[in-house]
């Protein structure tokens, strides 16, 4: 298989955005419903609440190759669950804090709150999100390096 | 080996006019554990489902991905198509290739290569998905609706008819809401408290209908069928059961100046009242802050006068716990402060009232006695000026961005309702645009100015100031484009409208979605008006987004149609996505259970075998799945990673993380 890499013009990051099924999914779904555009790079994975998203998961996701992680749930007060995102938001906090003296940009991971009325809000945090990765440039810190299968 | 087939929907050209579903389709057929792959117009349709469900039974498929609009629509609709098909409904995953997808780009090979990943992403969890059988819970049969005005009133006796058992929790003293306030109403000016009192009455004769007035809702734990909420009775010093209306209290109460609320405070009540004579229930109330006995200790006029001896100022706030099935909300409006809008001088001027003061200045039963008589001099007035969208359609944060929707009408009426008394007054209206959607609305503006002759004048007003105690207002007028001053004797502001404040704390007690403006939001803006995203929760009048009365009484109608179809049910599915642990790895620290918000996981000892003929007997978590909400918190707070949440496993998200990034 040819690498296409070496033919991309620009760079362009791949993101990964966990959002939470009550609230930041269906920003998601108002900012789609309501054509307010992101880039496509950013691809949503649903969970029950933002609390569902273990540390592991944001590990994982750069040591595939994301160059970015953000994290959405519900605004705090708010949470579908009463406390969840209370929980992210300290988890979160540690973990970023580990993954900056990882040597991975603090700016790389991003957790926000965007409420089901918020569709506007979504897609104005994804742009800015991407664009801050984009500035970032590739995440090489945590990628993979042993050897893939067929290469 | 799993059998996954994938289907790609069309949606029209929602999907199609920028994602290549051709391609996309031709693409997943040839992944992994892929063995049939499908194109089609409307997945969603009879046909589409026909086709889906032929597919599961002729290529024997495991698990579906459908590629389509969100889950939030679908989802239950392909997991019902797949159960008629013979497969479990947990098999299906539903890959969001709309909203998020072929919506919010435009570059057709990025949207293709996007809705690509989104399915392969899918198809990775759904490999790693398990069937799942949902629980039961039975339906307790009695609702609660939260607020009595008139969105509660009508939930309450719709519910009530159709033979529930209904709770209506109010916080003040009487029902009624801001209803009871108003004098006439638009479009066909009857009387308000005409068309709400026997609602009113009706509730408080219901044999179905419990009114618990002067309550506040404290605390609400359970789900959807099974809601245990507490309320607070607060303390009224009157014993409800004794007192016969009788007002001889209120004649005596020598501690008269409080500030008549129902009146707006335009006059003053006693400490002792009953908020107005229509009042349900007539039952008298005692305003702490105000009232001499309570504060000093030295007085208790009221309780030697009281014939009945219902007199109680020792009395103090109790709390009820009972059990609902489905709550309603319906807890209002209120006009906004006026403290970010100076240039209206609302503070510094008896003379410049809100529209609600103008309501009950019109009224006979106000303080004013139904004459329009200005607060200051108690003068007719003869030149009135309406100023409308105070607060209203302002994006420049002092007010609110939304249209209150309600004030075009109700200014309207009152220009019309005052040339009709009195005709020798003139009437002026300053409005950015005149907004009367709805039956017999535009035709009623019109009457007001074509009949009624009321001066319109399209234009925003900059200052209203007093000059020799005349009100100059201050305006534009766009359609002659001059600047004008009108001397007025009574200015009129049209308040923008807020959510009733107490909403914020309740919404947070129900766990329902609240947007920035403080409005619950509904679980679908089309499809599902009436119900919050938390489900057995419904949302009725202006809570939910101002409206007029007649809108909040179909919504309240409908809510009530949503409760009585909740409430006929014996029992109800339960999410089967619960938190299950992994008992081998279990060492029973007790963590999960610190974070479970719903107190579902206990602990047990149970016996495990270690080889060898020895057993250990080891504390276990265990999941009660009927309490279990699926939030996840318990899976990440565990140590040794024992729990899991069956729907959204630890391995599926890993997975799906992994498909992302592997592009």
């Amino acid at each position: 298989m040819q690498d296409v890499k070496t033919e991309k013009k620009e760079f362009t990051p791949n993101i990964v955005a966990f959002c939470c099924n009550w609230c930041s999914y269906a920003g998601a779904d108002l900012a789609g419903s309501s054509r307010l555009s992101y880039p496509a790079n950013v691809k949503i994975i649903r969970v029950p609440c933002s609390c569902r998203v273990n540390p592991m998961f944001v590990l994982k996701a750069f040591q595939q190759g994301a160059d970015g992680v953000i994290l959405c749930g519900c605004h705090p007060g708010d949470c579908h669950y009463v406390t969840g995102n209370y929980y992210t938001r300290r988890r979160m906090a540690l973990l970023y804090s580990f993954l900056n003296y990882m040597g991975i940009e603090k700016a790389r991971t991003r957790l926000e709150w965007v409420s089901a009325a918020e569709g506007q809000r979504f897609s104005a945090v994804m742009n800015d999100f991407v664009k801050t990765v984009t500035e970032l440039g590739e995440n090489k810190r945590l990628t993979d390096l042993r050897v893939k299968e067929g290469e | 080996m799993q059998r996954i087939g994938v289907f790609i929907c069309w949606c029209g050209s929602n999907i199609a006019a920028t994602v290549d579903v051709v391609k996309v389709a031709e693409t997943i057929k040839n992944e992994p554990g892929v063995v049939f792959a499908a194109n089609y117009q409307y997945m969603c349709s009879e046909n589409g489902q026909q086709l889906i469900k032929q597919a599961i039974k002729e290529h024997n498929l495991t698990g579906i991905v459908v590629g389509a609009c969100s889950p939030r629509m679908h989802e239950a609709t392909f997991r019902k198509a797949a159960e008629e098909a013979g497969m479990n409904p947990y098999m299906v995953e539903i890959a969001n290739i709309r909203e998020h997808c072929s919506w919010i780009h435009k570059d057709m090979e990025e949207t293709t290569e996007k809705a690509v990943v989104l399915v392969r992403t899918a198809i990775a969890k759904v490999k790693l998905n398990a069937p799942l059988m949902a629980g039961e819970s039975p339906v307790i049969k009695r609702a609660l609706v939260i607020g009595g005005g008139i969105a509660g009133i009508q939930a309450a006796l719709d519910i009530a008819d159709a033979g529930f058992e209904v709770d209506i929790v109010e916080k003040n003293a009487t029902i009624g809401g801001r209803m009871a306030q108003l004098d006439k109403t638009f479009p066909t000016l009857d009387c308000s408290a005409c068309i709400l009192t026997p609602k009113m009455v009706d509730c408080a004769q219901h044999e179905k209908i419990d009114i618990l007035s002067y309550s506040e809702v404290e605390e609400v734990k359970g789900f959807v069928g099974n809601f245990n909420v507490k309320i607070r009775r607060k303390a009224r010093y009157v014993d409800e059961s004794k007192c016969t209306g009788c007002k001889i209290c209120m004649e005596k109460c020598p501690a008269k100046k409080g500030a008549n609320e129902f009146n707006m405070g335009l006059d003053n009540r006693p400490a002792i009242h009953i908020p107005f004579a229509q009042a349900i229930p007539n039952v008298a109330v005692i305003d702490p802050e105000q009232c001499i006995k309570l504060k000093t200790g030295k007085c208790g006029i009221c309780q030697k006068f009281c014939g009945v001896g219902a007199i109680d100022y020792e009395q103090k706030d109790t709390f009820v716990e009972r059990q609902y099935g489905a709550i309603v909300v319906a807890t209002g409006f209120k006009p906004i402060a006026l403290d970010n809008f100076n240039e209206y001088g609302y503070a510094d001027n008896k003379d410049v009232i809100t529209s609600l003061e103008l309501e009950r200045l019109m009224n006979a039963a106000g303080p004013t006695g139904g004459v329009l008589l200005r607060p200051s001099d108690k003068q007719h007035p003869k030149v009135i000026t309406f100023i409308q969208c105070v607060g209203s359609r302002d994006s420049s944060g002092c007010g609110k961005p939304y249209c209150s929707k309600i004030c075009c009408m109700y200014t309207a009426k009152h220009a019309m309702l005052i040339r009709e008394k009195y005709p020798d007054t003139e009437v002026h209206v300053f409005y950015i645009d005149v907004r009367t959607p709805g039956k017999n609305y535009d035709e009623f503006h019109r009457r007001a100015v074509e009949q009624y002759g009321v001066d319109y004048i399209k234009g925003m007003v900059g200052k209203v100031y007093n000059e020799n105690g005349k009100l100059m207002v201050q305006g534009s007028n766009l359609i002659d484009n001059e600047q004008i001053t009108i001397e007025s004797d009574l200015v009129v502001l049209a308040t923008a409208i807020e959510p009733e404040p107490s909403v914020r704390k309740i919404a947070t007690l129900l766990t329902a979605s609240i947007d920035t403006n403080n409005f619950l939001t509904e679980s679908h803006a089309k499809l599902r008006p009436v119900e919050s995203p938390t489900a057995g929760v419904y949302l009725a009048g202006v809570c939910q987004g101002p409206k007029d009365i007649p809108e909040t009484v179909s919504q309240a109608s409908a809510c009530a149609a949503k409760v009585i179809g909740l409430l006929v049910k014996d029992k109800l599915k339960t999410n089967p996505c619960v938190a299950q642990p992994d008992e081998n790895m279990c060492n029973g620290c007790g963590q999960c259970a610190n974070v479970c918000p719903y107190g579902a996981i206990t602990y047990v000892d149970k016996e495990f075998r270690l080889g060898g003929g020895k057993t250990e007997i080891r504390r276990v978590a265990t999941v009660n799945p009927a309490v279990c909400q699926g939030c996840g918190a318990c899976t990440v707070t565990c140590p040794s990673g024992a729990m899991d949440l069956k729907g959204f496993s630890s391995k599926q998200i890993m997975s799906e993380v992994e498909a992302i990034c592997k592009m």
